[in-house]
């Protein structure tokens, strides 16, 4: 696929050329190494790099995401090669572009596995994909560090399964508990894209926990991720009158959603999961996503200065951009497999998953991170909502 | 009630969408008897005219928009010309289903080679009309609706106009009726067919516009389910037959807001498309369309 001719030009093919050119580079260094292996001492082996593989959606409707994660996983990559890499070996960053399409994760998570050889995958952000790239990494006995997949399915799928973020469960919680106290709401409506396993897990736990809280949803109602014409929907949702009304799939829907309620004459705040922290939210929304609120994992206006020196090498690393909450995952990501390498003593599947089992209060920029015996991380929540165009921070929420 | 009624005004702003795609369907089957497969990425290109054009022109006027529209209208027709000229013209006269298959061929060219040259992340449409939304009680109405309205009106009487006033019009329903005879009697079958193409292209291209300005985020696989809907507009209102692509279209466009806004709109295509089979299993050639033996 990376050298289909037609590509070439594109900005997608401006990203890949180094890439390809590093593995032309990459497979004149191997056939240099067969000339002269019989002259290289055994020493040689030790400095290979270690190969860390990345899926995500660098193109399409989730871009964001994937690219964002990307920039984080980078910026960790040539930290910690400035110091010296993992156990005296560089790392290398290799990627794959899922195209956020169903069915991309499998065939780039296999690429990466068996011609790639990579010692650890990272990735991906919706659940569906995580889900569908799991059970290759679990057969090849290859740790999979999931960055933003919230459904709590992902980590079930086998015991080398791993999450950085926080599960449904837990995001439903504090958003119910955020539209029931901070927003004082009695009646919500909810929008659930029911392609995604992500909305739909969130829904479920929002729907009960909102309910327990004494509040009722008077309004579901449904769509597909990729319709764009949610009036009939919303018109629907007009009749009931909500208080609230809760979006619980991805940025473009949401941004998209948030317009055409606008245009209906709903004035009414919306809540939404960390599907919603993009750029392309307010790029795309405008003054309709203006007061609208999403929980995520981490702000990058917080104080803690382990965050804003981290702020500060990601904008200088990655021209002035602020960070996102996953692009401080996939930082932290980095960090924590680097740790579990190091303990572990060695880059083999077996050893690492163990390593990567027993982290413990890994301090990180989003938080200090446990990884539980479901592999899950246990971590705080921060609500954000936009003002003039911009994410900001509104208050931290823990169930 | 009054959900009722602005479910039927969302409903019918989309079907304006469909039907205005599916005229040109139609047009093509009319004149040429081969479906362009091609037609609904004339209509993505449309919207990515108007979405660079809209970066030189400023936002939210009415001449800037207006200018918008026929900058996209004049582009896609170029496209469909071209379209023409280049990839069926060589292959008149040949088995339909050689054309059938290199419409689907340039269909996926233009698709992809959206992907290389607009990129594969979606953009944002700019706002190119100023809007304002109408209340009447409960009952809200967008300018952007009712412009797709009037402007989906407007551009199909102009082509009734077009096909049965005109000079160029009694030609192209001459070419429809027999080709040989018509060029016999001193038509020129080439003209007439890329005019054909063009006009169909240019209605694709006001299409597009139309849409993004409804749904502001655009991307080269954005015609796919618009342009498969059109096409199933035109067959439903009778392949062939220009008031039966509009009304194919209003008819589809409602029919999937209604179910889209109630409990059951995970199915929302299963029963458009449900809907679909039933009046062609009582009207075998659609809505309007008039059932002809194929002569052999």
């Amino acid at each position: 696929m990376i050298s289909s001719p037609f590509l070439l030009g594109g900005p997608r093919a401006r990203r890949l050329l180094p890439f390809v050119g590093a593995r032309f580079a990459r497979a004149l260094l191997v056939l240099c190494g067969a000339i002269f292996m019989p002259f290289i001492s055994a020493s040689a082996a030790e400095t290979t790099p270690i190969k860390i593989g990345h899926y995500g959606s660098l193109t399409g409707k989730d871009a964001a995401f994937g690219v964002a994660t990307g920039k984080g996983v980078q910026l960790a990559i040539a930290e910690i090669n400035a110091k010296g890499g993992v156990l005296g070996r560089p790392l290398e960053y290799l990627v794959e572009d899922i195209q956020s399409k169903q069915g991309e994760s499998a065939t780039a998570v296999k690429k990466l596995i068996s011609r790639d050889k990579v010692a650890v995958v990272i990735g991906a952000n919706a659940s569906a994909n995580s889900l569908e790239a799991g059970p290759i990494c679990q057969n090849f006995k290859v740790p999979m560090m999931a960055i933003s997949s919230t459904n709590p399915k992902v980590t079930e799928i086998g015991d080398y399964i791993f999450r950085i973020c926080f599960i449904d469960p837990f995001q439903g919680a504090v958003l119910a508990k955020f539209a029931r106290e901070s927003l004082k709401a009695q009646k919500v409506a909810l929008l659930t894209a029911v392609n995604s396993p992500y909305s739909i897990g969130l829904s479920d736990v929002l729907r009960k926990d909102f309910t327990a809280r004494g509040g009722t949803i008077i309004a579901e109602q449904k769509y597909s991720e990729g319709e764009k014409d949610f009036r009939a929907q919303l018109t629907a949702i007009r009749s009931a009158k909500p208080d609230v009304i809760a979006v619980t799939g991805f940025y473009t829907e949401a941004a998209l959603i948030c317009k055409q309620a606008r245009d209906l004459g709903l004035t009414v705040p919306f809540i939404g999961g960390d599907g919603w922290e993009a750029p392309q939210l307010t790029e795309l929304g405008g003054k309709a996503v203006e007061g609208t609120y999403y929980c995520t994992y981490f702000s990058a206006e917080n104080a803690a200065s382990e965050v804003r020196s981290y702020v500060d090498r990601y904008k200088a690393r990655w021209n002035q951009e602020v960070p996102e909450g996953v692009s401080a995952l996939g930082y932290d990501a980095m960090y924590l497999i680097a740790a579990a390498m190091t303990k572990a003593g060695t880059t083999e599947g077996p050893k690492l998953r163990d390593a990567l089992a027993a982290t413990k209060n890994f301090p990180g920029v989003t938080g200090s991170t446990t990884i539980d015996e479901k592999r899950n991380s246990a971590k705080a929540a921060v609500m954000l909502t936009i003002k003039n165009g911009r994410s900001t921070f509104f208050e931290s929420v823990t169930p | 009630m009054s959900e009722f009624l602005q479910q039927l005004i969302n409903g019918l702003s989309l079907g304006a969408i469909y039907a205005l795609i599916a005229l040109g369907y139609t047009m093509v089957y009319g004149v040429l008897r081969f479906i362009n497969f091609a037609h609904s990425d004339v209509f993505m290109v449309g919207s990515f005219i108007g979405y660079y054009l809209g970066k030189h022109i400023p936002e939210n006027t009415v001449w800037g928009g207006i200018v918008i529209l026929l900058g996209a209208m004049l582009g896609c027709a170029l496209l469909g010309m071209l379209i023409e000229r280049l990839a069926y013209r060589p292959l008149r006269g040949a088995a339909t289903l050689n054309v059938l298959i290199t419409a689907i061929g340039v269909s996926l060219l233009l698709e992809y080679s959206g992907q290389v040259f607009f990129g594969a992340t979606p953009r944002t449409f700019p706002a190119v009309f100023p809007s304002a939304n109408f209340n009447f009680g409960n009952l809200v109405i967008s300018t952007n609706q009712i412009i797709v309205i009037a402007v989906a009106a407007l551009l199909m009487v102009g082509l009734q106009l077009i096909v049965y006033r005109t000079k160029i019009g009694t030609a192209m329903r001459a070419v429809s009726l027999n080709p040989k005879a018509a060029q016999l009697v001193g038509v020129n079958n080439d003209v007439v067919i890329s005019f054909t193409f063009g006009l169909g292209s240019a209605l694709a291209g006001a299409g597009g516009i139309l849409y993004a300005l409804n749904y502001p985020s655009i991307d080269p696989l954005m015609g796919v389910m618009p342009g498969l809907k059109a096409f199933v507009a035109a067959v439903l209102g009778g392949i062939g037959n220009i008031p039966g692509a509009a009304l194919g279209g209003l008819l589809l466009g409602t029919v999937e807001t209604f179910v889209n806004g109630s409990q059951w709109s995970t199915y929302k295509d299963a029963i458009a498309f449900a809907i679909l089979i039933i009046i062609l299993l009582f009207r075998p050639a659609g809505l309007l369309g008039k059932f002809t033996v194929e002569k052999v």
